[in-house]
């Protein structure tokens, strides 16, 4: 009995700390979703055949990826201290920069409808989702040492 | 007390000459007529690519404009430094509020001295000490080319500074320090054109110089420190060493050609801050004029980081 309640306390605690610390969880989903961009692009530069069932698959993945990024919960009051990029005006315009979030994940959600079938609409897909990446990092990061 | 009758004579003659050397070194100085003369007509087409290497609407397209909205030259950024606030203004063929009445004269006495048509200096935060190194010809493009963008009526706000950066004629010394068409890097005989294109378009029309190289008290970039990054002149934060002493050493030719083109770094992190604006122009140009950028940045000496180390997160 005793084990299993120093199980659920430790549980209980690993759970926690997994939320304990946003800074972590939103670079760790923001280094996934640079992965996936590298591997749409290197099949974009011809480094990678065009395998069609290959490409859709890391276009859910962005998609997914974008649907697990909560703002409210990755960007709370506070975590604009510590070892983190993230500009003080996300929290002077968290209106801005949701919205910013949103364009990515509904053209993240567009690519998955529409599979490009060769690799010219994949660039086409790229440079916009590339350029969802680039609006928001203008406003919302700050570059540091 | 005769002595200090003489004393003060000389403080008061001295400080005389002081006052009238300064104002002589401080004057406006036009081109001559020799560098006018080899302005030549302007081709637009060709200009067109000048404009996107110089990212003249980064600055001066409204805030926030996106399309062609970005070719409406309206100004109206403000640009918040240590000196002050600089607004840069209206330079849309507007023939009261921008520039449509300026001669190719006109234009060329800014964009290579600083000096506006009624014989003012303009501030530096237009970049002219960079601009100061573009050929004759391409300005003269560049004239034709804005030639056919659109008039938008609207004054931007005037610049908002402190003493002494409100005086303007103070401008004239710093140029006399800081303003001069030699290129910054010597490059031996022999260099391939591909790098010498490169250097053109850095430390000419591209002026990246003026914002990833540190600059002194007086605002003048440090040449020793070429390209080193600096702390960045808005807001927090820094602008990268893209020497090979920073953090760009292990990209190739190729990775620095493909950021300029597509806003991914070789990690697959994404362009940021300011550089989204500079990357979006970069884009415009040909695969060529990326590639001689590319070159160019292999070949600067490579430098420490112009900036200090992050502090330790608390």
């Amino acid at each position: 009995m005793r084990k299993l309640v120093i199980a659920i306390s430790m549980l209980a605690f690993a759970g926690s700390a997994a939320y304990a610390d946003p800074i972590k969880d939103r670079q760790a989903l923001m280094k996934e979703r640079g992965k996936l961009a590298g591997q749409i692009s290197k099949v974009v530069k011809g480094e990678t055949p065009f395998d069609a069932a290959a490409v859709l698959d890391a276009l859910k993945a962005l998609e997914a990826n974008a649907e697990k990024f909560d703002a409210d919960t990755l960007f709370p009051a506070g975590s604009d201290k510590g070892d983190t990029t993230a500009a003080p005006k996300i929290w002077e315009d968290m209106a801005g920069f949701k919205a910013a979030e949103d364009k990515f994940l509904a053209d993240a959600k567009a690519a998955v409808a529409s599979p490009p079938a060769d690799v010219d609409a994949l660039k086409a897909q790229l440079n916009t989702l590339g350029g969802d990446c680039g609006t928001c990092h203008q406003t919302y990061r700050i570059k540091k040492s | 007390m005769a002595w200090l009758k003489k004393l003060v004579g000389a403080v008061i003659v001295l400080g005389g000459a002081a006052a009238v050397a300064g104002w002589a070194l401080s004057a406006p100085v036009r081109l001559d007529a020799a560098a006018v003369a080899q302005l030549g007509p302007g081709d637009a087409a060709k200009g067109k690519r000048i404009f996107y290497a110089g990212g003249c609407t980064s600055c001066h397209a409204k805030p926030g404009a996106q399309g062609d909205a970005r070719l409406e030259l309206v100004g109206g950024l403000e640009l918040k430094t240590p000196f002050g606030t600089f607004v840069p203004p209206n330079i849309s063929q507007d023939q009261k509020d921008g520039i449509g009445a300026w001669s190719e004269e006109d234009f060329a006495n800014a964009m290579l001295k600083g000096v506006s048509p009624s014989g003012e200096h303009f501030y530096p935060a237009f970049p002219y000490a960079s601009y100061a190194r573009m050929k004759p010809a391409d300005i003269a493009d560049l004239y034709a080319f804005m030639k056919t963008l659109p008039a938008a009526a609207g004054k931007a706000p005037d610049h908002k500074l402190s003493f002494p950066f409100t005086i303007r004629r103070g401008i004239g010394l710093w140029k006399r320090l800081y303003l001069s068409p030699e290129p910054v890097i010597a490059l031996p005989e022999g260099t391939p054109d591909k790098v010498l294109a490169g250097r053109y378009l850095v430390e000419g029309p591209g002026h990246c110089g003026e914002c990833h190289t540190p600059r002194d008290f007086a605002g003048g970039v440090k040449k020793g420190e070429w390209l080193a990054g600096a702390v960045a002149a808005e807001g927090s934060g820094i602008v990268p060493n893209i020497t090979l002493g920073g953090g760009m050493k292990d990209w190739s030719e190729a990775d620095i050609a493909n950021y300029l083109e597509t806003g991914f770094t070789p990690e697959f992190d994404s362009v940021g801050g300011a550089m989204v604006e500079v990357q979006r122009n970069m884009a415009q140009l040909t695969a060529d004029d990326r590639a001689a950028i590319a070159a160019y940045l292999k070949a600067v000496p490579p430098h420490p980081n112009g900036y200090p180390a992050r502090k330790p997160a608390s």
